[in-house]
Protein backbone atom coordinates (compact mmCIF):
# COMPACT_ATOMS: atom_id res chain seq x y z
CA UNK A 1 0.00 0.00 0.00
CA UNK A 2 1.61 3.38 -0.79
CA UNK A 3 1.77 6.06 1.76
CA UNK A 4 0.30 9.41 0.77
CA UNK A 5 1.38 11.40 3.56
CA UNK A 6 4.01 10.53 5.89
CA UNK A 7 5.65 11.69 9.39
CA UNK A 8 8.90 11.30 10.15
CA UNK A 9 9.91 12.18 13.61
CA UNK A 10 7.34 14.72 13.57
CA UNK A 11 7.70 17.24 16.87
CA UNK A 12 4.71 20.02 16.61
CA UNK A 13 4.36 22.35 19.32
CA UNK A 14 2.35 25.40 19.89
CA UNK A 15 3.25 27.98 22.55
CA UNK A 16 5.54 25.55 24.51
CA UNK A 17 2.86 22.93 24.95
CA UNK A 18 3.96 20.16 23.03
CA UNK A 19 1.06 18.21 20.74
CA UNK A 20 3.12 14.92 19.51
CA UNK A 21 6.53 14.32 19.94
CA UNK A 22 8.63 11.88 17.21
CA UNK A 23 5.47 11.07 15.46
CA UNK A 24 5.94 8.27 13.31
CA UNK A 25 2.80 7.67 10.83
CA UNK A 26 1.92 6.46 7.62
CA UNK A 27 -1.45 7.80 6.32
CA UNK A 28 -1.92 5.19 3.11
CA UNK A 29 -4.41 5.18 1.05
CA UNK A 30 -7.76 3.53 1.83
CA UNK A 31 -7.62 4.36 5.29
CA UNK A 32 -9.60 6.16 7.15
CA UNK A 33 -8.38 8.15 10.30
CA UNK A 34 -9.92 9.63 13.20
CA UNK A 35 -7.96 12.11 15.14
CA UNK A 36 -9.12 12.10 19.14
CA UNK A 37 -8.25 14.00 21.70
CA UNK A 38 -9.77 16.28 24.66
CA UNK A 39 -10.17 20.05 24.13
CA UNK A 40 -7.61 22.12 23.41
CA UNK A 41 -5.03 19.02 23.45
CA UNK A 42 -3.61 20.76 19.74
CA UNK A 43 -5.95 18.47 17.15
CA UNK A 44 -5.93 21.75 15.08
CA UNK A 45 -2.51 22.31 15.28
CA UNK A 46 -1.38 19.08 14.00
CA UNK A 47 -3.85 19.23 11.27
CA UNK A 48 -2.43 22.27 9.85
CA UNK A 49 1.00 21.30 10.72
CA UNK A 50 -0.08 17.81 8.64
CA UNK A 51 -1.51 20.43 5.69
CA UNK A 52 1.57 22.66 5.88
CA UNK A 53 -0.11 25.75 7.02
CA UNK A 54 1.67 25.66 10.36
CA UNK A 55 6.08 24.70 10.47
CA UNK A 56 6.73 21.37 12.95
CA UNK A 57 9.12 22.17 15.41
CA UNK A 58 11.07 19.56 14.56
CA UNK A 59 10.91 16.61 11.63
CA UNK A 60 9.40 16.35 8.91
CA UNK A 61 5.63 15.89 6.71
CA UNK A 62 6.35 14.38 3.91
CA UNK A 63 3.48 14.61 0.84
CA UNK A 64 3.32 11.93 -2.10
CA UNK A 65 7.79 11.67 -1.11
CA UNK A 66 8.52 15.40 -0.80
CA UNK A 67 9.09 17.26 1.92
CA UNK A 68 5.84 19.28 2.21
CA UNK A 69 7.12 22.89 3.81
CA UNK A 70 9.36 22.49 0.13
CA UNK A 71 6.26 22.04 -1.73
CA UNK A 72 4.57 25.02 -3.70
CA UNK A 73 0.92 26.17 -2.06
CA UNK A 74 -0.45 25.17 -5.27
CA UNK A 75 0.96 21.62 -5.56
CA UNK A 76 0.48 20.60 -2.16
CA UNK A 77 -3.87 21.87 -2.55
CA UNK A 78 -3.77 19.41 -5.89
CA UNK A 79 -2.96 16.60 -3.43
CA UNK A 80 -4.37 17.54 -0.10
CA UNK A 81 -7.30 19.55 1.13
CA UNK A 82 -8.18 20.97 4.34
CA UNK A 83 -11.91 21.58 6.28
CA UNK A 84 -11.10 24.06 8.76
CA UNK A 85 -13.11 24.26 12.11
CA UNK A 86 -14.71 27.61 11.21
CA UNK A 87 -16.65 28.09 8.08
CA UNK A 88 -17.27 32.52 7.95
CA UNK A 89 -18.19 33.91 4.61
CA UNK A 90 -17.91 37.99 4.36
CA UNK A 91 -18.96 38.66 0.67
CA UNK A 92 -21.54 37.23 -0.66
CA UNK A 93 -20.56 35.16 -3.62
CA UNK A 94 -23.53 32.40 -4.33
CA UNK A 95 -23.21 28.77 -3.26
CA UNK A 96 -22.13 27.27 -6.91
CA UNK A 97 -19.91 29.56 -6.77
CA UNK A 98 -18.52 28.88 -3.45
CA UNK A 99 -18.13 25.30 -4.25
CA UNK A 100 -16.27 26.50 -7.57
CA UNK A 101 -13.61 27.74 -6.04
CA UNK A 102 -12.34 23.91 -4.93
CA UNK A 103 -11.21 24.24 -8.71
CA UNK A 104 -8.90 26.81 -7.77
CA UNK A 105 -5.56 24.99 -7.76
CA UNK A 106 -6.56 23.39 -10.64
CA UNK A 107 -7.16 25.95 -13.38
CA UNK A 108 -4.65 28.07 -15.11
CA UNK A 109 -3.85 31.91 -14.34
CA UNK A 110 -6.68 33.31 -16.88
CA UNK A 111 -8.42 29.79 -16.79
CA UNK A 112 -11.87 30.04 -16.40
CA UNK A 113 -14.44 27.14 -14.72
CA UNK A 114 -15.68 25.24 -17.89
CA UNK A 115 -18.89 22.88 -17.60
CA UNK A 116 -16.55 19.69 -16.23
CA UNK A 117 -15.89 22.23 -13.32
CA UNK A 118 -19.63 23.28 -13.24
CA UNK A 119 -20.85 19.24 -13.11
CA UNK A 120 -18.64 18.70 -10.13
CA UNK A 121 -19.42 21.55 -8.01
CA UNK A 122 -22.87 20.82 -8.91
CA UNK A 123 -22.35 17.10 -8.02
CA UNK A 124 -21.20 18.16 -4.70
CA UNK A 125 -23.89 20.37 -3.70
CA UNK A 126 -26.45 17.55 -4.09
CA UNK A 127 -24.15 15.16 -2.24
CA UNK A 128 -24.41 17.61 0.89
CA UNK A 129 -27.86 18.14 0.36
CA UNK A 130 -28.20 21.80 -1.10
CA UNK A 131 -29.80 21.27 -3.89
CA UNK A 132 -31.62 24.64 -5.01
CA UNK A 133 -29.49 26.51 -3.04
CA UNK A 134 -27.05 27.01 -5.94
CA UNK A 135 -27.74 30.76 -6.82
CA UNK A 136 -28.34 31.87 -2.74
CA UNK A 137 -25.76 34.18 -1.23
CA UNK A 138 -23.06 32.35 1.42
CA UNK A 139 -23.76 35.12 3.89
CA UNK A 140 -28.05 33.57 4.36
CA UNK A 141 -26.53 30.45 5.34
CA UNK A 142 -27.15 29.07 8.40
CA UNK A 143 -24.02 27.42 10.21
CA UNK A 144 -24.85 23.99 9.43
CA UNK A 145 -25.28 24.63 5.55
CA UNK A 146 -22.10 27.18 5.74
CA UNK A 147 -20.45 24.19 7.16
CA UNK A 148 -21.62 21.47 4.25
CA UNK A 149 -21.27 23.76 1.66
CA UNK A 150 -17.26 23.86 2.82
CA UNK A 151 -17.04 20.09 2.64
CA UNK A 152 -18.69 20.62 -1.04
CA UNK A 153 -16.20 22.98 -1.73
CA UNK A 154 -13.19 20.33 -0.64
CA UNK A 155 -14.88 17.46 -2.82
CA UNK A 156 -14.94 19.73 -5.18
CA UNK A 157 -10.87 20.30 -4.99
CA UNK A 158 -10.75 16.60 -5.28
CA UNK A 159 -7.60 16.32 -3.14
CA UNK A 160 -5.98 12.71 -2.40
CA UNK A 161 -5.66 13.76 0.97
CA UNK A 162 -8.67 14.95 3.02
CA UNK A 163 -7.73 16.57 6.36
CA UNK A 164 -11.41 17.23 8.72
CA UNK A 165 -11.43 19.41 11.73
CA UNK A 166 -14.59 18.04 12.84
CA UNK A 167 -16.77 17.96 9.85
CA UNK A 168 -19.60 16.96 11.82
CA UNK A 169 -19.43 20.41 13.93
CA UNK A 170 -23.06 22.74 13.71
CA UNK A 171 -24.86 19.50 11.84
CA UNK A 172 -27.58 17.55 12.36
CA UNK A 173 -27.92 13.87 13.03
CA UNK A 174 -28.71 13.50 9.59
CA UNK A 175 -26.23 15.48 7.86
CA UNK A 176 -23.60 14.54 10.23
CA UNK A 177 -24.26 10.36 8.64
CA UNK A 178 -24.78 12.08 4.93
CA UNK A 179 -21.05 13.78 5.31
CA UNK A 180 -19.52 11.41 6.84
CA UNK A 181 -20.59 8.77 4.34
CA UNK A 182 -19.07 10.80 1.88
CA UNK A 183 -15.33 10.41 3.39
CA UNK A 184 -16.43 7.01 3.48
CA UNK A 185 -17.31 7.21 0.25
CA UNK A 186 -14.33 9.47 -1.17
CA UNK A 187 -11.91 6.68 0.97
CA UNK A 188 -13.24 3.48 0.12
CA UNK A 189 -14.37 4.01 -4.07
CA UNK A 190 -11.42 6.56 -4.65
CA UNK A 191 -8.76 5.27 -2.55
CA UNK A 192 -8.42 8.43 -1.19
CA UNK A 193 -6.95 8.96 2.51
CA UNK A 194 -8.70 10.98 5.32
CA UNK A 195 -7.96 11.94 8.84
CA UNK A 196 -10.83 13.69 10.59
CA UNK A 197 -10.66 15.14 14.10
CA UNK A 198 -13.80 14.20 16.08
CA UNK A 199 -15.74 14.39 19.82
CA UNK A 200 -17.86 12.37 18.60
CA UNK A 201 -16.44 8.85 19.33
CA UNK A 202 -19.17 6.91 18.29
CA UNK A 203 -18.75 8.35 14.63
CA UNK A 204 -15.03 7.14 15.27
CA UNK A 205 -16.20 3.86 15.87
CA UNK A 206 -18.92 3.46 13.25
CA UNK A 207 -16.58 4.99 10.14
CA UNK A 208 -12.63 4.51 11.10
CA UNK A 209 -10.09 2.26 10.52
CA UNK A 210 -7.66 3.46 12.20
CA UNK A 211 -7.18 5.68 15.41
CA UNK A 212 -4.80 8.00 16.38
CA UNK A 213 -5.25 9.61 20.02
CA UNK A 214 -3.17 12.82 21.40
CA UNK A 215 -3.13 12.70 25.32
CA UNK A 216 -1.21 15.35 25.55
CA UNK A 217 2.70 16.32 26.78
CA UNK A 218 3.39 15.00 23.01
CA UNK A 219 1.97 11.61 23.93
CA UNK A 220 -0.34 9.68 21.15
CA UNK A 221 -1.21 6.20 19.91
CA UNK A 222 -1.68 5.33 16.79
CA UNK A 223 -3.38 2.10 15.40
CA UNK A 224 -6.20 0.48 13.47
CA UNK A 225 -9.41 1.08 14.84
CA UNK A 226 -10.49 -2.61 16.71
CA UNK A 227 -6.95 -2.62 18.67
CA UNK A 228 -7.33 1.14 20.03
CA UNK A 229 -11.18 2.22 20.94
CA UNK A 230 -11.89 0.61 24.23
CA UNK A 231 -13.05 1.30 27.20
CA UNK A 232 -9.70 1.82 28.75
CA UNK A 233 -7.69 3.80 26.13
CA UNK A 234 -10.96 6.12 26.14
CA UNK A 235 -11.08 6.65 29.82
CA UNK A 236 -7.29 7.78 29.84
CA UNK A 237 -8.11 9.81 26.88
CA UNK A 238 -10.82 11.98 28.38
CA UNK A 239 -9.99 11.39 32.20
CA UNK A 240 -13.81 10.39 32.78
CA UNK A 241 -15.30 6.87 33.38
CA UNK A 242 -16.83 5.21 30.00
CA UNK A 243 -19.16 2.64 29.47
CA UNK A 244 -19.22 0.36 26.59
CA UNK A 245 -21.88 -0.69 25.34
CA UNK A 246 -22.26 -3.62 22.16
CA UNK A 247 -24.93 -2.87 19.86
CA UNK A 248 -25.82 -4.31 16.57
CA UNK A 249 -23.36 -2.23 14.24
CA UNK A 250 -20.71 -3.21 16.63
CA UNK A 251 -19.56 -1.79 20.08
CA UNK A 252 -20.39 1.89 21.59
CA UNK A 253 -19.39 4.32 24.00
CA UNK A 254 -21.10 6.28 26.42
CA UNK A 255 -20.23 8.17 29.31
CA UNK A 256 -20.38 6.43 32.70
CA UNK A 257 -21.20 6.71 36.12
CA UNK B 1 -23.56 33.74 -11.28
CA UNK B 2 -24.26 35.91 -14.67
CA UNK B 3 -24.07 34.36 -17.60
CA UNK B 4 -21.21 35.70 -20.12
CA UNK B 5 -23.29 37.33 -22.44
CA UNK B 6 -25.35 39.19 -20.07
CA UNK B 7 -21.62 39.96 -18.15
CA UNK B 8 -20.57 41.04 -22.05
CA UNK B 9 -23.27 43.58 -22.31
CA UNK B 10 -23.23 45.01 -18.90
CA UNK B 11 -19.38 45.64 -19.50
CA UNK B 12 -20.30 47.06 -22.68
CA UNK B 13 -23.02 49.49 -21.83
CA UNK B 14 -21.24 50.50 -19.04
CA UNK B 15 -17.92 51.48 -21.36
CA UNK B 16 -20.55 52.89 -23.59
CA UNK B 17 -22.43 54.84 -20.47
CA UNK B 18 -18.56 56.13 -19.73
CA UNK B 19 -17.64 57.53 -22.81
CA UNK B 20 -20.96 58.81 -23.05
CA UNK B 21 -20.42 60.57 -19.84
CA UNK B 22 -17.30 62.56 -20.50
CA UNK B 23 -19.25 63.77 -23.75
CA UNK B 24 -21.70 64.72 -21.34
CA UNK B 25 -19.60 66.93 -19.44
CA UNK B 26 -17.99 68.48 -21.62
CA UNK B 27 -21.43 69.64 -23.16
CA UNK B 28 -22.57 70.99 -19.42
CA UNK B 29 -21.49 73.79 -17.43
CA UNK B 30 -21.51 77.41 -16.27
CA UNK B 31 -21.64 78.05 -20.43
CA UNK B 32 -24.09 75.05 -21.49
CA UNK B 33 -23.82 73.81 -24.91
CA UNK B 34 -26.81 72.37 -27.55
CA UNK B 35 -26.22 69.47 -28.82
CA UNK B 36 -25.04 71.49 -32.41
CA UNK B 37 -23.13 73.89 -30.62
CA UNK B 38 -21.21 71.31 -28.95
CA UNK B 39 -20.59 69.39 -32.11
CA UNK B 40 -19.39 72.39 -33.56
CA UNK B 41 -17.23 73.06 -31.11
CA UNK B 42 -15.77 69.50 -31.31
CA UNK B 43 -15.02 70.30 -34.74
CA UNK B 44 -13.09 73.49 -34.52
CA UNK B 45 -10.67 73.11 -31.19
CA UNK B 46 -10.02 76.90 -32.14
CA UNK B 47 -12.95 78.69 -31.58
CA UNK B 48 -14.01 79.96 -27.98
CA UNK B 49 -16.11 77.26 -27.23
CA UNK B 50 -13.66 74.56 -29.01
CA UNK B 51 -11.23 75.81 -26.61
CA UNK B 52 -13.60 75.21 -23.67
CA UNK B 53 -14.54 72.20 -24.78
CA UNK B 54 -10.71 70.76 -25.37
CA UNK B 55 -8.79 72.55 -23.46
CA UNK B 56 -11.14 72.57 -20.30
CA UNK B 57 -14.07 70.46 -19.73
CA UNK B 58 -12.54 67.10 -21.73
CA UNK B 59 -9.21 66.94 -19.72
CA UNK B 60 -11.05 67.45 -16.43
CA UNK B 61 -13.79 64.84 -17.64
CA UNK B 62 -10.62 62.53 -18.35
CA UNK B 63 -8.88 62.73 -15.12
CA UNK B 64 -12.40 62.56 -13.10
CA UNK B 65 -13.22 59.45 -15.02
CA UNK B 66 -9.17 57.86 -14.57
CA UNK B 67 -9.87 59.47 -10.73
CA UNK B 68 -12.93 57.30 -10.43
CA UNK B 69 -12.08 54.16 -11.79
CA UNK B 70 -8.72 53.91 -9.85
CA UNK B 71 -10.51 54.60 -6.46
CA UNK B 72 -13.11 52.22 -7.64
CA UNK B 73 -10.56 49.42 -8.20
CA UNK B 74 -8.11 50.64 -5.12
CA UNK B 75 -11.85 50.20 -2.97
CA UNK B 76 -12.23 46.91 -4.26
CA UNK B 77 -8.48 45.83 -3.54
CA UNK B 78 -8.71 47.11 -0.02
CA UNK B 79 -12.01 45.19 0.76
CA UNK B 80 -10.11 41.89 0.04
CA UNK B 81 -7.00 42.56 1.62
CA UNK B 82 -9.10 43.53 4.60
CA UNK B 83 -11.83 41.21 3.75
CA UNK B 84 -14.22 43.78 4.74
CA UNK B 85 -17.16 45.39 2.38
CA UNK B 86 -16.28 48.70 4.49
CA UNK B 87 -13.21 49.30 3.52
CA UNK B 88 -12.20 52.35 1.28
CA UNK B 89 -8.93 54.23 0.75
CA UNK B 90 -10.78 57.68 2.74
CA UNK B 91 -12.23 56.19 5.59
CA UNK B 92 -9.26 53.87 6.45
CA UNK B 93 -7.06 56.82 6.20
CA UNK B 94 -5.09 56.15 2.63
CA UNK B 95 -5.85 59.29 0.89
CA UNK B 96 -4.81 61.21 3.63
CA UNK B 97 -1.86 59.67 3.89
CA UNK B 98 -0.56 60.09 0.80
CA UNK B 99 -2.47 63.71 0.66
CA UNK B 100 -0.47 64.65 4.10
CA UNK B 101 3.06 63.24 2.19
CA UNK B 102 2.31 65.37 -1.13
CA UNK B 103 1.26 68.60 0.61
CA UNK B 104 4.51 68.50 2.62
CA UNK B 105 6.35 68.20 -0.45
CA UNK B 106 4.24 71.26 -1.85
CA UNK B 107 5.46 73.41 1.22
CA UNK B 108 9.22 72.41 0.72
CA UNK B 109 9.30 73.09 -2.93
CA UNK B 110 9.98 69.22 -3.69
CA UNK B 111 9.81 68.81 -7.33
CA UNK B 112 5.98 68.51 -9.20
CA UNK B 113 8.06 65.38 -10.45
CA UNK B 114 8.52 63.36 -7.48
CA UNK B 115 4.62 64.40 -5.74
CA UNK B 116 3.40 61.04 -6.76
CA UNK B 117 6.04 59.22 -5.30
CA UNK B 118 5.48 61.23 -1.65
CA UNK B 119 2.12 60.05 -2.14
CA UNK B 120 2.57 56.40 -2.89
CA UNK B 121 5.11 56.42 0.47
CA UNK B 122 2.17 58.40 2.40
CA UNK B 123 -0.30 55.44 1.20
CA UNK B 124 2.17 52.55 1.70
CA UNK B 125 2.75 53.66 5.33
CA UNK B 126 -1.45 54.05 6.05
CA UNK B 127 -1.71 50.98 4.78
CA UNK B 128 0.91 48.92 6.56
CA UNK B 129 -0.46 50.96 9.71
CA UNK B 130 -4.00 49.44 9.01
CA UNK B 131 -3.12 46.21 7.43
CA UNK B 132 -1.07 45.83 10.64
CA UNK B 133 -3.15 46.83 13.22
CA UNK B 134 -6.90 45.75 12.03
CA UNK B 135 -6.49 42.52 9.92
CA UNK B 136 -8.27 39.01 10.87
CA UNK B 137 -11.36 37.89 12.08
CA UNK B 138 -13.35 37.12 14.94
CA UNK B 139 -16.44 39.61 16.25
CA UNK B 140 -14.43 42.48 16.97
CA UNK B 141 -12.83 43.11 13.20
CA UNK B 142 -15.48 45.13 11.72
CA UNK B 143 -15.07 47.85 14.73
CA UNK B 144 -10.96 47.53 15.04
CA UNK B 145 -10.56 47.69 11.12
CA UNK B 146 -12.86 51.36 11.65
CA UNK B 147 -11.43 52.23 14.47
CA UNK B 148 -7.92 52.04 13.33
CA UNK B 149 -9.15 53.48 9.76
CA UNK B 150 -10.54 56.34 11.69
CA UNK B 151 -8.49 57.18 13.75
CA UNK B 152 -5.68 56.90 11.17
CA UNK B 153 -6.91 59.10 8.61
CA UNK B 154 -7.62 61.83 11.71
CA UNK B 155 -4.02 61.14 12.70
CA UNK B 156 -3.19 62.72 8.65
CA UNK B 157 -5.83 65.00 8.98
CA UNK B 158 -4.16 66.82 12.41
CA UNK B 159 -1.02 66.76 10.82
CA UNK B 160 -2.78 68.58 7.32
CA UNK B 161 -4.03 71.48 9.12
CA UNK B 162 -0.64 71.72 11.02
CA UNK B 163 0.96 72.23 8.16
CA UNK B 164 -2.24 74.49 6.52
CA UNK B 165 -1.78 76.70 9.87
CA UNK B 166 1.65 77.24 9.01
CA UNK B 167 0.57 77.98 5.54
CA UNK B 168 0.33 81.46 3.64
CA UNK B 169 -3.09 82.85 3.55
CA UNK B 170 -2.85 83.32 -0.29
CA UNK B 171 -2.43 79.59 -1.18
CA UNK B 172 -5.05 78.09 1.62
CA UNK B 173 -8.28 78.36 -0.84
CA UNK B 174 -6.51 75.97 -3.49
CA UNK B 175 -4.70 74.00 -1.08
CA UNK B 176 -8.26 73.26 0.69
CA UNK B 177 -9.81 72.63 -2.43
CA UNK B 178 -7.19 70.20 -3.41
CA UNK B 179 -7.75 68.40 0.19
CA UNK B 180 -11.20 67.91 -0.35
CA UNK B 181 -10.74 66.30 -3.65
CA UNK B 182 -10.87 68.76 -6.19
CA UNK B 183 -10.64 68.50 -10.06
CA UNK B 184 -10.81 72.12 -10.78
CA UNK B 185 -6.79 72.59 -11.96
CA UNK B 186 -6.39 68.55 -12.38
CA UNK B 187 -4.76 67.61 -15.00
CA UNK B 188 -3.97 64.20 -16.90
CA UNK B 189 -0.14 62.81 -16.96
CA UNK B 190 0.03 60.15 -19.42
CA UNK B 191 2.23 58.23 -16.85
CA UNK B 192 -1.38 57.84 -14.81
CA UNK B 193 -3.05 56.10 -17.99
CA UNK B 194 -0.05 53.54 -18.05
CA UNK B 195 -0.45 53.12 -14.29
CA UNK B 196 -4.09 52.46 -15.03
CA UNK B 197 -3.68 50.35 -17.50
CA UNK B 198 -1.29 48.14 -15.60
CA UNK B 199 -2.57 48.03 -12.14
CA UNK B 200 -5.63 46.63 -14.40
CA UNK B 201 -4.68 44.50 -16.16
CA UNK B 202 -2.70 42.86 -13.16
CA UNK B 203 -5.90 42.73 -10.83
CA UNK B 204 -8.09 41.20 -13.76
CA UNK B 205 -5.39 38.59 -14.12
CA UNK B 206 -5.54 38.15 -10.05
CA UNK B 207 -9.35 38.36 -9.66
CA UNK B 208 -9.90 34.79 -9.49
CA UNK B 209 -7.20 34.59 -6.87
CA UNK B 210 -9.08 37.63 -5.30
CA UNK B 211 -12.23 35.36 -5.19
CA UNK B 212 -10.51 33.11 -2.81
CA UNK B 213 -8.52 35.60 -0.52
CA UNK B 214 -11.57 37.08 -0.05
CA UNK B 215 -12.46 33.90 1.77
CA UNK B 216 -9.68 33.80 4.28
CA UNK B 217 -5.91 33.83 3.95
CA UNK B 218 -6.10 29.94 5.82
CA UNK B 219 -8.61 28.96 3.10
CA UNK B 220 -6.71 30.73 0.52
CA UNK B 221 -3.46 29.05 1.14
CA UNK B 222 -5.05 25.40 1.26
CA UNK B 223 -6.36 26.61 -2.12
CA UNK B 224 -2.72 26.56 -3.70
CA UNK B 225 -2.88 30.27 -3.28
CA UNK B 226 0.69 32.04 -1.78
CA UNK B 227 -0.77 34.14 -0.02
CA UNK B 228 2.38 36.32 1.52
CA UNK B 229 3.49 37.21 -2.14
CA UNK B 230 -0.39 37.73 -2.93
CA UNK B 231 -1.10 40.22 0.29
CA UNK B 232 1.71 42.19 -1.08
CA UNK B 233 0.68 42.34 -4.18
CA UNK B 234 -2.52 43.73 -3.45
CA UNK B 235 -1.41 46.04 -1.03
CA UNK B 236 0.86 47.66 -3.14
CA UNK B 237 -1.83 47.71 -6.00
CA UNK B 238 -3.92 49.21 -3.57
CA UNK B 239 -1.43 51.96 -2.75
CA UNK B 240 0.00 52.72 -5.84
CA UNK B 241 -3.77 53.30 -7.21
CA UNK B 242 -4.91 55.80 -4.59
CA UNK B 243 -2.18 57.08 -4.47
CA UNK B 244 -1.86 58.01 -8.03
CA UNK B 245 -5.55 59.04 -7.68
CA UNK B 246 -4.84 61.64 -4.87
CA UNK B 247 -2.08 63.19 -7.16
CA UNK B 248 -4.39 63.86 -9.50
CA UNK B 249 -7.15 64.96 -7.44
CA UNK B 250 -6.73 64.68 -4.15
CA UNK B 251 -8.37 62.95 -1.20
CA UNK B 252 -11.60 62.35 -3.12
CA UNK B 253 -13.39 59.80 -0.70
CA UNK B 254 -16.05 57.30 -0.80
CA UNK B 255 -16.13 56.16 -4.23
CA UNK B 256 -14.20 53.16 -3.30
CA UNK B 257 -17.06 52.31 -0.91
CA UNK B 258 -20.07 53.16 -2.99
CA UNK B 259 -19.04 51.95 -6.47
CA UNK B 260 -17.83 48.56 -5.60
CA UNK B 261 -21.12 48.23 -3.19
CA UNK B 262 -23.17 49.14 -5.57
CA UNK B 263 -21.60 46.93 -8.47
CA UNK B 264 -21.94 44.50 -6.10
CA UNK B 265 -25.87 44.55 -5.89
CA UNK B 266 -25.27 44.10 -9.29
CA UNK B 267 -23.32 41.85 -10.74
CA UNK B 268 -21.92 39.63 -7.18
CA UNK B 269 -18.86 39.51 -5.22
CA UNK B 270 -17.27 37.24 -8.23
CA UNK B 271 -13.87 39.91 -8.79
CA UNK B 272 -13.87 38.64 -12.82
CA UNK B 273 -16.78 40.67 -13.21
CA UNK B 274 -16.53 42.96 -10.02
CA UNK B 275 -13.02 44.61 -11.23
CA UNK B 276 -14.03 45.68 -14.68
CA UNK B 277 -17.38 46.90 -13.47
CA UNK B 278 -16.24 48.79 -10.70
CA UNK B 279 -13.41 50.76 -12.87
CA UNK B 280 -15.87 51.55 -15.45
CA UNK B 281 -18.33 52.77 -12.90
CA UNK B 282 -16.15 54.57 -10.82
CA UNK B 283 -15.06 56.14 -14.07
CA UNK B 284 -18.89 57.03 -15.05
CA UNK B 285 -19.77 57.76 -11.33
CA UNK B 286 -16.83 60.59 -10.50
CA UNK B 287 -17.69 62.06 -13.93
CA UNK B 288 -20.62 62.40 -13.15
CA UNK B 289 -20.29 63.72 -9.79
CA UNK B 290 -17.90 66.43 -10.57
CA UNK B 291 -20.66 67.54 -13.47
CA UNK B 292 -23.12 67.89 -10.26
CA UNK B 293 -20.16 69.85 -8.60
CA UNK B 294 -19.62 72.62 -11.57
CA UNK B 295 -23.21 73.25 -11.61
CA UNK B 296 -25.36 72.65 -9.11
CA UNK B 297 -24.40 75.98 -7.99
CA UNK B 298 -22.93 77.34 -11.15
CA UNK B 299 -21.28 79.59 -11.82
CA UNK B 300 -19.81 78.49 -8.40
CA UNK B 301 -17.53 75.45 -8.55
CA UNK B 302 -17.29 72.87 -5.91
CA UNK B 303 -15.18 70.49 -5.08
CA UNK B 304 -15.74 67.26 -6.42
CA UNK B 305 -15.59 65.75 -2.59
CA UNK B 306 -18.07 67.15 -1.51
CA UNK B 307 -20.60 65.47 -3.66
CA UNK B 308 -19.45 62.15 -2.95
CA UNK B 309 -19.06 62.09 0.66
CA UNK B 310 -22.78 63.66 0.74
CA UNK B 311 -23.52 60.52 -1.16
CA UNK B 312 -21.00 58.11 0.37
CA UNK B 313 -21.22 59.25 4.39
CA UNK B 314 -25.52 58.09 4.19
CA UNK B 315 -24.44 54.76 2.03
CA UNK B 316 -21.49 54.06 4.75
CA UNK B 317 -23.59 54.53 7.43
CA UNK B 318 -26.59 52.39 5.80
CA UNK B 319 -24.36 49.52 5.16
CA UNK B 320 -22.61 49.83 9.05
CA UNK B 321 -26.22 49.12 10.51
CA UNK B 322 -26.71 46.47 7.74
CA UNK B 323 -23.59 44.67 9.38
CA UNK B 324 -24.66 45.66 13.33
CA UNK B 325 -27.71 43.77 12.46
CA UNK B 326 -26.02 40.90 10.99
CA UNK B 327 -23.91 40.54 13.80
CA UNK B 328 -20.37 41.18 11.59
Amino acid sequence: MKAKLVCRSLDVSIAGTTICSKLNLEFAEGQFWGLLGPNGIGKTTLLKCLAGLTPAHAGTVLLENQAIDKLPRRAIARLLGMLQQHTVYVFDASVLETALTGRHPHLGYWEREGGNDKEKALEAIRAVDLEGFEARSVTGLSGGEARRLAFASLMVQEPAILLLDEPTNHLDLKHQIRIMNQVEIQVKNQQRVALVALHDVNLAARYCSHILMLFGDGEWRAGPVSELLNQDTLEKLYQCPVESVQTSTGRRFLPGG
Amino acid sequence: MIPTTIRRLLLFLLLLLSVGSIFFASATGSVSLEWQEWLGAIQNADSQQGELVWRLRLPRAMAAWVVGAMLAMSGCLMQVLLRNPLADPYVLGVSGGAAFATLLGMVYGITVVFLPWLALLGALVSVLIVFGLARGTGPWSGTRLLLTGVVTASGWAAMISLILSLSPDNSLRSMLFWLMGDLSYASLPPWSLLVLASCFILTLGLARSLNVLAMGETTARLLGEPTRNLLWLVYLLASILTATAVSIAGSVGFVGLIVPHLMRMLVGSDHRILIPAATLFGGLFLVLSDTLARTILSPQQLPVGVITALLGVPLFLLLLNRARLKGV
